[in-house]
């Protein structure tokens, strides 16, 4: 790549959701901030190579998309009205630096608003925040192109139709809404690690990089949420491990059979820390919520040089904090994982088949089972439990390891 | 922004049917808060006529336009700035109400 794509790229990164928040602000309207956003980085493109790359891509970016913006409205809003259209055209170019940062988190806000379906919040946050174009997003969600255009031009027009505001929530509703935000930001990380479809990569690294980058951003705006802190130190934990996780052959590699010398040190490190400063803050009498306790966890797990040094008694203490604060099946299910180290299989397998009326449908219950009964000696029921898990699995790799597993059985 | 918002209730679930105070003293408060611009509730679905004149002659059929398990039971006009106000309102209207409630913005 050359020095002038680089910086591209990195503007693209860096710079894309500050142009299109500044401009969604001045002009209240995400179609105009989006596309004018979308035109300054190709006019980058062309004019970089040759003029060479401005001192602050950032200004740049933001003074060429608003004149794009002015542009288009004045090619539209010919005969419109002409005060709306000098009020937005009278304000000064370049925006203090002070306020853009709040335009990014309004932004955010606004593409994860609870009125929007899950998944229109999921495409319109890496649309508007992330800058993936819209054939890089029907991809990683497996739609078509059009459908996926379909689903944020209709989220565009409810949030203009309805009113949705521009803006950060009160501090009444904010813990809230950041939680919705991270629900988005986990999807988007689950997706890209445990990727499902059998024509995909069954880890997909540009949707892990994203979720971080993008939770990295949060975590800059807003600091003192610890659920956010918590939420990036698990995703750095979990991405940390990535390359150890699929082997050679394609498969998936259980976290026992992994080479942890193929770990990424300075993930770990970053992850560790963060969770150490959450730490501290429980310390301090600040309870801790989903995300710090399942960062946590990973922690425990990324400490350990060997599997046997694990310390599995603190990681079943942390999976009693998780159940308390999320009694959802899926904790109990890996709660049971950290049983079997300390009690044996047969007391975990009894823990996991209470979960079978919620979990039946889901292929990490069977997989699960599939194992203890493995560990038990009973091979019958394992192998139709790893037939069942196989059936429900949508990662290649993961159902790969599963066969292979199910087929070294006698 | 006005928005309309929709009282469902639902046939096979009905909810209380003691709601009448309650609501009562939550128009009060829309009113006093500047938020009301209408409202009323509605006969049952039983009452309703639909009237056709786009062909010949005009139709009349006894009934609503759909028949389903969820029917509209009544409807306000609130003024509100933004979705979120009206959200808010509309999360303790379905309180109050015992109902679903439907937000919907005017063109």
């Amino acid at each position: 790549m050359s020095d002038v794509e680089e910086a591209v790229t990195r503007a693209h990164h860096g710079e894309w959701a500050r142009v299109v928040a500044a401009l969604t602000r001045r002009f209240g309207d995400l179609d105009i901030a989006e596309e004018a956003a979308a035109e300054a980085f190709a006019t980058a493109v062309e004019r970089w190579p040759a003029d060479g790359v401005p001192p602050n891509p950032g200004a740049w970016l933001t003074t060429t998309a608003t004149r794009k913006a002015i542009d288009r409205i004045r090619r539209e809003n010919k005969r419109d009205d002409k005060q709306k259209e000098a009020r937005m055209l009278d304000d000064a170019l370049p925006e203090p630096l002070g306020a853009i940062d709040d335009d990014r988190l309004r932004l955010i806000f606004t593409c994860c608003h609870p009125a929007l379906a899950m998944e229109t919040r999921v495409a319109l946050t890496l649309r508007m925040v992330g800058g993936l174009t819209m054939p890089e997003i029907a991809r990683a969600f497996l739609v078509a192109e059009s459908t996926m255009g379909q689903r944020i031009t209709r989220a565009k027009a409810k949030i203009k139709a309805a009113r949705i505001p521009y803006r950060v929530p009160s501090a009444a509703d904010l813990p809230a809404r950041v939680s919705g935000v991270l629900a988005v930001l986990f999807l988007v990380f689950n997706e890209g690690y445990l990727a499902t479809g059998p024509g995909t990569d069954p880890v997909r690294h540009d949707l892990t990089a994203e979720a971080i980058r993008l939770t990295r951003l949060i975590r800059a705006l807003l600091p003192d949420d610890g659920e956010v802190t918590g939420l990036l130190a698990l995703m750095l934990l979990v991405e940390a491990r990535r390359s150890a996780r699929v082997s050679a052959g394609g498969e998936l590699v259980a976290l026992d059979e992994q080479d942890r010398g193929a770990w990424d040190a300075e993930l770990i490190a970053e992850g560790h820390r963060l969770v150490r400063e959450r730490l501290a803050a429980a310390a301090a009498g600040v309870a801790p919520g989903r995300y710090q306790i399942l960062a946590a966890i990973n922690a425990v797990h990324t400490s350990a040089r060997d599997i046997r040094d694990t310390d599995w008694a603190q990681i079943r203490a942390l999976y009693d904090q998780l159940v308390r604060v999320d009694p959802s099946p899926m904790s109990a299910l890996n709660r049971a994982i950290a049983v079997a180290e300390l009690d044996g299989p047969e007391v975990a397998l009894a823990a996991v088949d209470r979960l079978e009326d919620k979990l039946a449908g889901y292929h990490a219950y069977h997989a699960t089972r599939a194992d203890l009964l493995r560990r038990l000696g009973r091979s019958g029921q394992a192998r139709a439990a790893y037939d069942k898990a196989i059936d429900l699995a949508g990662n290649t790799a993961e159902t790969a390891s599963l066969t292979r597993r199910r087929d070294r059985l006698r | 922004m006005q928005y309309l918002v929709s009282v469902i209730d639902d046939k096979t679930h009905p909810g209380s049917t003691d709601r009448q105070p309650a609501i009562s003293a939550f128009n009060e408060r829309l009113i006093a808060e500047g938020y009301w611009v209408f409202a009323g509730g509605l006969a049952d679905t039983d009452a309703a006529t639909v009237v056709d004149n786009r062909g010949e002659q005009a139709v009349f059929s006894d009934g609503p336009f759909v028949e389903s398990k969820e029917y509209l039971a009544g409807v306000w006009v609130w003024e509100a700035p933004d979705l979120d106000v009206a959200l808010e309102l509309a999360t303790e209207a379905s309180k109050v109400c015992d109902r679903k409630i439907e937000v919907r913005p005017f063109r």
